[in-house]
């Protein structure tokens, strides 16, 4: 789960991470009042969206009176902002923080992820402040320096100073540099974190060093311990059609073809999607039903998939081992009766009771097509969408 | 023979008598050997009770002590699931199953970083669990579709593996051991240890291996066969549409930072002489052509 800069700004200064003084604004009376409220002669008005490359997009600005924080809010406040994370229709920015401005003499980039290889947080630290980082790996990687972490040490003082002098931060500012990289792994550890970054991290004119961005990604499945960043989560920034699968269980997610699926398991979901393709066709969506999935699951997700106007198919791909064919091909047909299907459906079934489950489907009386295997049903899918 | 489980294997059940556990303790017990494998239960509140004839303890230690299971499998909900690994792992088990889906990745973290130097191995979590065809299944695989053979199939994924092993017996080609490794980010076994074993498996003639996106396992295994595998591999790799930066339903499926792509995965199998298929419906056929000759 992502949530915003200004969220994650909060969470950093729980754990000793300084940074800028700064008010979170959703409108444009509130950053003016905002600016006066933090008083000094320079603001930063920033673009509160979940995607990354905000400044590039022109969702960042700098002002040097009230005048101008309104107008950099105005035009901020509500523009359509696209960043090479949001896709070409862009995102609705909804939010502002509006930030004390700060003499900046240098920047630098921290991170934080999940090594999978090694099994332990490791620290990603470089001197190219402000890049994002999957460019200086594939340009400079010997500028990222990294710690992997022990789990019951921590991030240890030595290993702190160490990473501090090699990014090229001034020794007198050290001590800071260890408050910021240690907050960030106890933030990180103890609000079950799966990504952090503070880019940039800067080092100021007067010697202080400050988290001038903060943005994290939190493991959903720990969510249960953390109802404090469950309140973060905006529904703005995220799609409708996951939001409404995840009330039901459903794992989804919107891609940009014209050919619905809906497959048990993730793995084979993918797979279907990726068979589509092999095929000519093009997936409209991910549909993992899990291993469970009851009439009332199959119905919502087959109106999800409905929600798209680009669809022109539906592929139903399971392979029953717990979930048997006929429960599923009960719930397929009472789906495609209580939607009154309009698309071609295209349905394959192997695994327990495979044959009650085809008759199922044969008897509905329904215009559905059967796939005999993986290919055949993507032929028949594939086929079916050409005509449509 | 066969790798990790066979029919002499003994299996105790933590989580058994959840309405999860339950339901596969009587399937797992009704598969080939199963009423001799499954031998123990194990949840504090309820020692000393039976479950369809199997006794349940207090403890791993209790139930590995009374029954000499020394293997364990794991339905305990995500929250109290690591802890469920750490207790088999402190009571000295050979090997632990754990099926849970949804343990959150930094209890992962802490329950690996607990394990290193300790004997006891892992498969999972997230994972279907693993079979030995008409001996031992343990965990939520279909048995039925299954087959005894000497074909090794190893996946990160549940329903995919399924599927290659349903296109596998529809060939004829039985199967020697299925491991299911999980699809979570921190995990037991990876592609790479499971591969090993299936090499010195005399009664496994060939593995198929099946991947997703996501990390780089399947990569660190491809360089491994590439020098010391002295047996054809079959791979395949879900997610070659998968979008960058989203989660495909694993935890571990996702496309981060620019790595973990399937086509980069695809494009190192290939290099180290895996014989890769991009199609999903191909994996027994490619299987059965490469052992034809």
């Amino acid at each position: 789960m992502k949530i915003h800069e200004y969220q994650g700004k909060e969470i950093l200064r729980q754990f000793g991470v300084p940074t800028p003084r700064g008010v979170a604004c959703f409108s444009v009376d509130d950053a003016v009042a905002a600016a006066r409220e933090l008083g000094g002669t320079a603001w930063v008005v920033k673009a509160q969206i979940h995607a990354g490359g905000r400044g590039k997009g022109g969702g960042v600005k700098v002002a040097k009176s009230p005048d101008e924080v309104r107008s950099a809010a105005q035009q901020i406040l509500g523009m359509h902002l696209v960043t090479h994370q949001t896709g070409k229709e862009g995102q609705v920015v909804r939010r502002l923080l509006v930030e004390e401005g700060a003499q900046i003499v240098k920047e630098f980039y921290l991170g934080m992820v999940i090594d999978r290889s090694r099994q332990r947080v490791v620290l990603l630290a470089s001197s190219e402040g402000g890049m994002e980082i999957e460019q200086v790996a594939a340009n400079t990687p010997e500028k990222i320096h990294k710690v992997w972490i022990d789990p019951a040490a921590g991030l240890r003082d030595g290993e702190a100073d160490a990473i501090a002098s090699d990014i090229g931060i001034p020794a007198p500012a050290f001590a800071q540099a260890r408050a910021c990289f240690q907050g960030l792994y106890r933030a990180f550890v103890e609000k079950d974190a799966m990504l952090a970054e503070i880019n940039p991290l800067v080092l100021l004119a007067d010697g202080h060093v400050l988290a001038l961005d903060a943005k994290f990604n939190f493991d959903s499945n720990a969510l249960y311990r953390h109802p404090e960043i469950v309140a973060y989560r905006d529904l703005d920034e995220e799609d409708p059609a996951e939001i409404e699968a995840s009330k039901f269980d459903l794992s989804y997610i919107s891609l940009d073809g014209d050919i619905g699926c809906l497959v048990n398991g993730a793995g084979l979901a993918m797979a279907t999607m990726d068979i589509i393709k092999l095929y000519g066709g093009n997936p409209a969506n991910f549909l993992d039903v899990g291993g469970g999935a009851s009439k009332e699951k199959v119905t919502e997700a087959f109106k999800l998939m409905l929600h798209n106007p680009n669809l022109k198919a539906i592929l139903v791909n399971i392979f029953g081992g717990i979930m048997k064919c006929d429960v599923i091909a009960e719930g397929v047909v009472a789906a495609a009766r209580e939607v009154h299907l309009a698309v071609p459906l295209v349905v394959r079934l192997e695994g327990t009771n495979v044959e009650l489950g085809k008759k199922i489907l044969a008897n509905s009386g329904l215009p559905i097509i059967s796939g005999n295997d993986m290919a055949d049903a993507a032929e028949k899918v594939v086929a079916a969408a050409r005509r449509a | 023979m066969s790798i990790l489980i066979d029919k002499n294997t003994r299996v105790m059940t933590q989580g058994m008598t959840g309405k999860v556990g339950q339901f596969h303790t009587v399937n797992c017990k009704a598969y080939a050997n199963g009423v001799n494998c499954f031998v123990a239960g194990v949840n504090p509140k309820k020692a000393g009770e039976l479950f369809e004839d199997i006794p349940v303890f207090a403890s791993v230690r209790d139930a590995k002590a009374e029954t000499g299971a020394t293997v364990s499998v794991i339905y305990v909900p995500p929250s109290g699931a690591a802890a469920a690994i750490d207790e088999a792992v402190d009571a000295d088990l050979d090997l632990v199953i754990c099926i849970t889906e949804g343990i959150p990745v930094h209890d992962m973290l802490r329950t690996r970083y607990r394990m290193q130097g300790k004997r006891t191995l892992l498969i999972g979590p997230n994972c279907p669990g693993l079979i030995t065809p008409d001996e031992i299944k343990i965990g939520i695989m279909p048995g039925h579709i299954h087959r005894k053979g000497r074909i090794g199939v190893v996946s990160r994924s549940g329903t995919l593996t399924y599927e290659a092993v349903g296109q596998l017996t529809a060939l004829g080609l039985g199967q020697s051991s299925c491991v299911g490794i999980g699809g979570d980010p921190i995990n037991g076994l990876k592609h790479l240890d499971v591969m090993k074993l299936f090499n010195d498996d005399p009664d496994t003639d060939a593995v198929i291996m099946v991947g997703e996106i996501g990390g780089s396992d399947e990569e660190e295994c491809a360089r491994w066969i590439k020098g010391n595998m002295n047996k054809p591999v079959v791979g395949f790799i879900a997610g070659v549409t998968a979008p960058p930066g989203k989660r495909m339903g694993h935890a571990g499926a996702i496309i981060s930072g620019g790595q973990g792509g399937a086509e980069d995965k695809l494009a190192v199998m290939e290099e180290c002489g895996i014989h890769i298929t991009r199609n999903p419906a191909e994996m027994g056929r490619t299987m059965q052509k490469i052992l034809k000759g």
